[in-house]
């Protein structure tokens, strides 16, 4: 099959970019600097009405009943619907369809959704809610995993096959990790808590819905996955996927909170079609905090043992992760935990049990670095434990354990390139750890951690066996070269890297490049931004797609000069030949292609190999390549303050082959400012009345410019051989090592374990306290 | 999106004007100054308002002169102005200080100084939309009638979170208000200890401005003054606690005069009078100013109780007073305030 052809890594002109590997601007930078890049709120239609929400004041109640004849009668008004207009559930991972676009019977969450309301303006839409009487039986909340285990009844959701609130369980094991650790001549057991922290995108949720005179639906949206929007659309509207145009406009952030299908999009649609106007329904901050989605809180308990040289000889895992109200991709996070940590260090042996558990709170989901940030964290600490114990450099205990590249993990990843030793070599070499590590003055440190990620997974979320990316492309005698493609360009810069890639493959300059993306009328099916999967699949479909096109443009001129094709070079927007004879505007060699081979096109597609351990749920996790990354932190704690500042991160990424590598160390920087403000500041955090605490930018304590520290971004390249050019993800990796190094940073500062985040200077403060009495 | 509920803006040009429309509109009016507190409040349901009165097209309510040996501050002087002052950070660098740290850079710009000292209390139960509060079932700052940070308490504790206001305790501020007269009082008069009535101005009477006396500059005598804030990130975030120092030295660097105070605690600023007095007579520049500092803290760490009512950790606070009190103090003698929490 096509799409699982290898295009190799090497340069598509004898071996020499002319365009990647270049720093290059993002194709929409001009449009986001001046203000003309359209978001889904810029949009505005004529006739349009607004739309709002009515959300539950109950963190658990059954609904016994809804009135909406005052806010039908209220003037302005012109659509109210409940949850018995919209009674399909829907759900993004097709197993745990436990969603409803409003509430049918039930509301799980202070903030769930009860009803909607179209209207000549917001206000009115808002007023029209107020008069809405929803008669509520408040049930008991749950507000813990303990709680909610503790207190099967009354069930979250009615399941039969998952009782007693669990939402998934996974246990897997690996060899032999009891034998290992009975054995072992080091065991390091703790346990170790992560807080939960959401997206924050700087753009809130948005969706305008549109019917159409001829039965159909256009719904522009800030979504991250068009493609699954478009199915959970037609499936919980009834309607033909045909008759349903998703497009996704210019994205102002997502990190992993805009890919499921939301309330709001169904809302607006269903709206759309009742009142026959364009509706658009914009969430205010405080609703996205209760859409959510974000980094699950877990409880974990690890239990590492090793050789007396370090050689780590089995890893043991419990998790108990806080679901929230919805499954959400709950069942990928459970898996996630435990299947994403066989990597950058081999092991022989390891057991994982995580359950997740559904609690009264906004349902948690993906978020960067989905369901490994987590875990990532406890180990790494555990491995820093274990250094210690042993009296090794943490480094050194890292290299002793290295899993290498062509092999296999313990759980059956299969691993192609492995940049991660040369990772650990550049952050040692530029923090100087080996002259300053252990040696700064008490409250000053240094700490390393390491990682592994995905780049995409090869288990798209329905399971199917069509291409996981796909493109199109057309061009003309214009000397336009015009890309379709269903991949969403977030703001990470998907689509500069795909027309980069088809000026490099063209030689046409990446101006001539046009992206069309995330329009599913128009544009090729691709699974959309998550799982840190673009650059990998949709970069490799394409190289296929313009490879295509390549070879009818060089038959072309072959025929015209009477030359051999592979004499031909096509770069910088001209046509000659390598001897540097011949030389033709780009636009004209396609007059001679178009002219020989009429109308061109092409498309381009991707799949996976066929990959994944042999057991159930062997193939979630596993990746075409693995990105690896590893941090040294430096940190200043004040003493009597119990304040962190971290001052320096190095970051070194093992990407494959950086394709732009301004938009690669943007993400080393954005990724490890998330994690550090993560370990250091943000906090979701609901209270003990079911209320979030602070669903506000001032509440939710985001790092600001001065908080953030300096930033090193070190690329290192592995060149793997199956990815485009062989590159691999940037855009999750590099996030997982900076909590652990973070809190190793503060061991080596003050001898003092965190194992709780986040690291509030509260919690420092008693841990110091502690360390005194016992010193003393 | 959150939009402000509708009222109607007035924009007088003159304070007779603005003082007659807030007689004629009665207590459904309110002065509008740079609205960084005011307008959220009425987004949030917090405040309500019908009609607004703008002060910002009133010229004699901004700007900063020197008169009497006092400094005359207008109430509609921007924040960064003040923080930029080169009179202010000479003559009071506490007030510079405390302005300077206020909110972020846009803030302050909009910000005045007048809005700051009747800024709103603040508490992590009424800073929320009218959804989370009507969730909660609300409380007796507005609304409810019961307080969820002391259980079964009659009065709301609600915290003073203006970092300016201790800065002008510290230098005896007095503030000109206009009502059916002209009044003059000192700061502290401002405030009463109930959270939900925080303020004794009355709905239709304006500050005008804050009168600041001048420290003499002597041969005999110097002035040194700083102001500390305590806050989980480097800007925008309001104090978890705030406080300024102002202490008199004479030739022989003893402390003469001093006095102390205190914000983000409960409804009022606090002025501390007896904190300040174990400072009295202490040679700063020997063994006995660490030893006077130990003291002070403990006496304010008794002194001063954090609730839980604004956002974080109450225990922290409580334990930060003598910290952050041992650094205003440092800072103040050598003149390198503000201190804004970040490691020693
Ligand atoms: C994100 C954020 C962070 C903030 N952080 C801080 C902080 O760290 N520290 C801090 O102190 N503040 C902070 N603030 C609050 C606020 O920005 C400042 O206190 C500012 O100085 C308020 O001034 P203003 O001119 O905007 O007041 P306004 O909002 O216009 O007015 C505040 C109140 O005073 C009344 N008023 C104003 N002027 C007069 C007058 N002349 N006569 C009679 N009544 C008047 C108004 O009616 C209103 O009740 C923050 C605000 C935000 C939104
Ligand atoms: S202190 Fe009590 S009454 Fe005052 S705002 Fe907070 S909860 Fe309400």
């Amino acid at each position: 099959m096509a799409a699982r052809d290898q295009h190799g890594p090497q340069a598509p002109w004898r071996g020499e970019f002319r365009v990647l590997t270049k720093p290059q601007r993002k194709v929409d930078g001009a449009a986001k600097a001046t203000g003309e890049a359209l978001f889904t709120d810029d949009l505005a239609l004529p006739g349009m009405l607004y739309a709002r929400t009515l959300r539950s004041p109950h963190a658990h109640a059954r609904i016994r009943s809804i009135d909406t004849q005052a806010a039908r009668a209220l003037d302005g008004v012109h659509g109210v619907i409940t949850g018995a207009d919209l009674p399909q559930s829907y759900g993004v991972i097709p197993w745990t369809q436990d969603e409803t676009a409003l509430a049918t019977d039930r509301v799980r969450f202070v903030g769930d959704e009860v009803a909607a309301v179209a209207a000549v303006d917001e206000r009115t839409a808002e007023a029209a809610c107020a008069l809405i009487e929803v008669d509520f039986e408040v049930l008991p909340a749950r507000l813990t995993p303990e709680e909610a285990l503790a207190n099967p009844e009354p069930a979250i959701h009615h399941n039969e096959r998952r009782p007693g609130n669990i939402s998934k369980h996974v246990k897997l094991e690996f060899g032999d990790v009891d034998g290992a650790a009975a054995q072992a001549a080091q065991v390091v057991e703790g346990d170790f808590s992560f807080h939960g922290t959401t997206h924050a995108a700087i753009e809130p949720h948005c969706a305008l819905a549109r019917p159409d005179a001829d039965g159909r639906l256009t719904l522009w949206s800030a979504t991250q996955i068009t493609h699954y929007l478009h199915r959970a659309l037609a499936l919980v509207l009834g309607l033909a996927p045909e008759k349903i145009r998703v497009i996704q406009p210019c994205l102002g952030g997502a990190f992993g909170g805009k890919s499921d299908p939301f309330s709001l999009e169904f809302c607006a649609a269903k709206l759309a079609l009742i009142t026959g106007r364009p509706v658009k329904l914009l969430w205010t901050r405080e609703e996205v905090f209760y859409a959510h989605r974000g980094r699950h809180p877990m409880q974990m308990h690890y239990r590492t043992s090793s050789d007396g040289e370090g050689h780590l000889t089995g890893v043991d895992a419990r998790l108990l992760i806080d679901g929230g109200a919805y499954s959400s991709f709950g069942l990928v996070t459970t898996y996630y935990s435990g299947q994403l940590l066989t990597g950058p260090y081999d092991f022989p042996s390891y057991r994982f049990d995580a359950t997740r558990v559904f609690t009264n709170k906004p349902p948690c989901g993906p978020k960067r670095g989905h369901g490994s940030v987590q875990p990532r964290f406890a180990f790494e600490v555990q491995l820093d434990e274990l250094a210690e114990r042993l009296q090794l450099d943490p480094i050194e205990l890292r290299r002793r354990n290295l899993l290498g590249e062509n092999t296999t993990t313990v759980n059956g990843q299969r691993i192609t390139s492995n940049g991660f030793a040369r990772c650990l070599d550049e952050v040692e070499r530029a923090s100087g750890w080996r002259e300053r590590r252990g040696r700064l003055p008490r409250g000053h440190g240094l700490g390393v951690a390491g990682s592994m990620y995905i780049s995409g997974t090869n288990y798209p979320v329905y399971p199917n066996d069509m291409p996981q990316g796909g493109v199109q492309l057309k061009l003309d005698r214009s000397g336009l070269v015009t890309l379709f493609t269903g991949a969403n360009d977030i703001g990470q810069g998907s689509s500069t890297v795909l027309a980069g890639i088809v000026a490099e493959e063209l030689g046409v300059e990446p101006e001539a490049v046009r992206v069309v993306a995330a329009d599913t009328d128009l544009c090729p099916v691709d699974l959309g931004a998550y799982s840190s999967r673009v650059t990998f699949m949709v970069g490799n479909a394409a190289i296929d797609g313009a490879r295509k096109l390549r070879r009818q443009v060089l038959a072309a001129l072959a025929q015209e000069w009477e030359v051999a094709e592979e004499e031909i070079l096509l770069a910088g927007g001209r046509a000659g030949l390598f001897n540097g004879d011949r030389d033709l505007p780009m636009r004209e060699a396609f007059v001679l292609a178009e002219t020989r081979f009429e109308t061109l096109g092409a498309t381009g597609s991707y799949n996976t190999p066929t990959l994944g351990g042999d057991y159930r749920g062997g193939t979630i996790g596993a990746s075409p390549a693995y990105s690896f990354t590893a941090h040294v932190v430096e940190v200043r704690v004040d003493c009597e303050t119990g304040v962190i500042r971290c001052e320096k991160v190095w970051i070194a990424h093992d990407c494959g082959r950086a394709l732009n590598p301004v938009l690669v160390a943007g993400q080393m920087e954005g990724s490890a400012y998330m994690g550090i403000a993560e370990a250091l500041f943000e906090h979701h955090t609901i209270n003990s009345r079911g209320l979030h605490a602070g669903p506000s930018l001032l509440d939710y304590p985001l790092a600001t410019s001065v908080d953030t520290p300096e930033l090193a971004a070190l690329i290192v390249e592995s060149i793997d051989p199956e990815g485009p050019y062989g590159a691999k993800e940037a855009g999750e990796g590099p996030l997982h090592p900076s909590l652990p190094a973070l809190a190793n940073a503060v061991h080596d500062a003050l001898g003092l374990r965190l194992r709780e985040l986040p690291f509030t200077p509260g919690r420092v403060l008693r841990a110091l306290r502690s360390q005194a009495e016992a010193g003393s | 999106m959150l939009r402000l509920p509708p009222f109607e803006l007035l924009r007088p040009s003159s304070l007779e004007e603005a003082r007659s429309l807030l007689v004629e509109h009665g207590p459904g009016a309110r002065p509008l100054a740079g609205g960084t507190d005011l307008l959220v409040n009425l987004k949030l349901g917090s405040t309500e308002a019908q009609t607004l009165v703008s002060l910002a097209a009133i010229p004699e309510l901004c700007g900063i002169r020197e008169e009497a040996g006092e400094l005359v501050i207008g109430a509609m002087t921007p924040l960064a102005q003040v923080a930029a002052s080169e009179v202010v950070r000479s003559r009071i660098p506490v007030l510079a200080q405390a302005a300077s740290v206020v909110a972020s850079p846009q803030l302050r710009a909009m910000g005045t100084l007048g809005g700051n000292l009747l800024l709103d209390t603040r508490c992590q139960w009424i800073n929320q939309s009218h959804f989370w509060r009507a969730a909660l079932g609300f409380c007796l700052k507005k609304d409810g009638s019961k307080c969820h940070v002391v259980e079964k308490g009659k009065r709301c504790v609600a915290a003073a979170s203006n970092d300016t206001a201790p800065a002008l305790l510290v230098l005896g501020a007095r503030l000109v208000v206009l009502g059916a007269q002209e009044r003059s009082m000192p700061l502290a008069e401002l405030y009463s200890s109930d959270g939900a009535q925080h303020l004794t101005l009355a709905a239709d009477e304006l500050l005008v401005e804050v009168r600041v006396p001048l420290p003499e500059q002597s041969a005999r005598s110097t002035q040194h003054s700083a102001y500390g804030k305590l806050r989980r990130r480097a800007s925008i975030d309001f104090p978890l606690l705030g406080l300024a120092a102002n202490l008199e030295l004479d030739e022989s660097k003893t402390v003469r005069a001093a006095s102390l105070a205190a914000v983000a605690l409960s409804a009022q600023p606090l002025s501390l009078p007896k904190v300040a007095a174990a400072l009295l007579g202490v040679e700063t520049s020997g063994a006995q100013l660490e030893r006077a500092i130990v003291a002070a803290g403990a006496l304010a760490q008794r002194r001063l109780k954090p609730l839980d009512n604004i956002p974080g950790d109450a225990w922290w606070r409580r334990e930060m007073v003598p910290v952050l009190l041992g650094r205003t103090l440092r800072a103040a003698l050598s003149d390198t305030g503000p201190v804004n929490g970040d490691p020693q």
